[in-house]
């Protein structure tokens, strides 16, 4: 089975970044991450923003959070970005409680009634991790096994990466990067133009610049020029198949 | 696997970072940014900045270190000392800090751990507990205030029964200090770790009395603990970070190399 690769060989970065302004707390630590790999006139192209027009015409947008999915899907409610978000074309990075939001529901009911409704993009569900005993959250730095998608190009199997989570989405055709604590789980998810990590690349140190370096490079064309197809390739599960 | 995590931990005083014996008689050991940057460069896995200045005296102090830290750091760090309210938790987060640590104030009042939790998640939410090997009652105790000798006393609760109560209330972590060992550096309490380790679902941290290699490896193989905590032995240059994990690798723990 032929696999069409995705390469990013640029050295610098092209375009508007825009960070959702999801009003949650680690929105300054992702804006640092981010600027630690720029130079100051990129800079200027990195925005907090829960501007649609602003958004829509963003080269790279994404989404941040940390908290409970109820708190953080209220937030884009009120600011209109529900719409919005699934209709985005250029690529789109879930950051934690932002992977999380990109799937269909959340069990995650942080004091609520019913589980949560999410974005609705990755058909897939997060819930409680399976942790057979072990501490929860699940807190610290845990290996990873990635896939050949683009945001790990560089990345080797076996790198640590920060996680601090108790909920999570399950291994599935959209796994990209699998992780272990009690259970094998989703460490990242994908579907075209949408990815999302359940760790912490702002946080993991050079393994996470180098990710978010990758994800820098992604511009509007990177998942439109590919077939649903090829992305679909680079899954693990499609990879153990081959 | 998870991999077990080394934290140093930086007092913080006006701006600089200080270390005492005991908690007492604090000498500057430097400046916060550099030195930080420097255990992180080393292969800290996280970082702790406990703001002596903030919990002794209630004043309006520059919490403007805590963005320069997130600004310059590329790993978690945890902020603690003075946090009494939702909104002085709210600052330090937004300022970048990934975490918050609560002592003294979870103890005056332990619905506040519930009330940080429903607002930030439990993740962010670390409790930090001063115990003590009480011997006349042949029990360990807790202990409130010990950031000011003065203001320092006896609480009611047993080490083990607060312990319960903060993952009752919805921390996401432990920092179990042992107080008679800390600066001492004769070893990590192995019998009491052990003891809340067995009771404790959360993520554990281990603090005091690290002062040898020996010592972490220990507190790991022995006492199963998530982190470990140190301070004088990685300011003093008696430890380096990457020798320990190292030497930690060697024997067979998960570490992050």
């Amino acid at each position: 089975m032929s696999k069409q690769k995705i390469t990013l060989n640029q050295t610098n970065i092209i375009g508007n970044t825009v960070i959702i302004d999801t009003g949650c707390a680690n929105l300054s630590s992702v804006r640092y991450a981010f600027e630690r790999l720029m130079t100051d006139i990129e800079r200027e192209s990195l925005f907090i923003s829960d501007d649609v027009e602003m958004i829509k015409a963003a080269e790279r947008v994404v989404l941040p959070g940390v908290g409970t999915a109820a708190a953080a899907m209220s937030a884009l409610k009120n600011k209109g970005l529900v719409q919005l978000i699934p209709e985005l074309t250029q690529p789109v990075l879930g950051v934690c409680l932002g992977m999380q939001m990109l799937t269909r529901v959340s069990k995650e009911r942080g004091g609520q009634s019913d589980d949560c409704p999410c974005l609705n993009i990755i058909a897939t569900d997060i819930e409680q991790l399976n942790s057979q005993g072990l501490p929860l959250p699940h807190m610290g730095w845990n290996q990873i096994t990635p896939s050949s998608h683009p945001i790990f190009a560089g990345i080797s199997a076996g790198s640590y990466v920060y996680f601090v989570h108790s909920y999570r989405a399950p291994i599935s055709e959209y796994t990209i990067a699998t992780a272990q604590h009690g259970e094998n789980f989703s460490a990242a998810i994908a579907k075209d133009n949408f990815i999302g990590v359940q760790f912490h690349p702002e946080k993991s140190s050079e393994v996470g610049a180098k990710m978010l370096q990758n994800f820098l490079y992604m511009n509007k064309d990177t998942f439109v020029q590919s077939s649903t197809k090829s992305l679909a390739s680079s899954n693990l599960l499609n990879e153990a198949q081959l | 696997m998870l991999a077990k995590r080394i934290v140093p931990c930086l007092d913080v005083k006006e701006g600089k970072v200080v270390k005492g014996v005991q908690f007492r008689n604090h000498e500057i050991v430097g400046d916060i940014v550099p030195l930080a940057k420097r255990y992180a460069e080393e292969g800290a896995d996280e970082l702790v900045f406990y703001d002596i200045t903030a919990s002794a005296h209630d004043r309006v102090i520059d919490k403007s270190w805590i963005s320069r830290v997130a600004e310059q750091i590329d790993i978690p760090f945890c902020v603690a000392g003075g946090i009494k309210t939702i909104e002085q938790a709210r600052e330090k987060l937004a300022f970048g800090a990934d975490k918050i640590s609560i002592n003294s104030p979870a103890l005056t009042d332990p619905s506040l751990i519930a009330r940080l939790q429903d607002e930030f998640g439990r993740q962010c939410i670390v409790i930090g507990i001063d115990s003590y090997f009480d011997a006349s009652r042949d029990s360990y105790l807790v202990k409130q205030f010990t950031g000011d000798e003065t203001a320092t006393k006896d609480t009611q609760w047993f080490t083990q029964d607060w312990v319960e109560e903060v993952q009752k209330q919805g921390c996401g972590e432990i920092v179990l200090n042992v107080m008679n060992q800390d600066g001492v550096r004769q070893g990590y309490d192995i019998k009491q770790l052990s003891m809340i380790r067995a009771i404790c679902d959360v993520p554990l941290i281990a603090s005091g009395g690290a002062g040898t290699l020996e010592h972490f490896k220990a507190v790991f193989t022995e006492a199963n603990v998530d982190a470990a905590l140190a301070a004088s032995v990685f300011h003093k240059g008696i430890i380096g970070i990457r020798d320990l994990k190292r030497y930690l690798k060697n024997n067979n723990i998960a570490i992050r190399v």
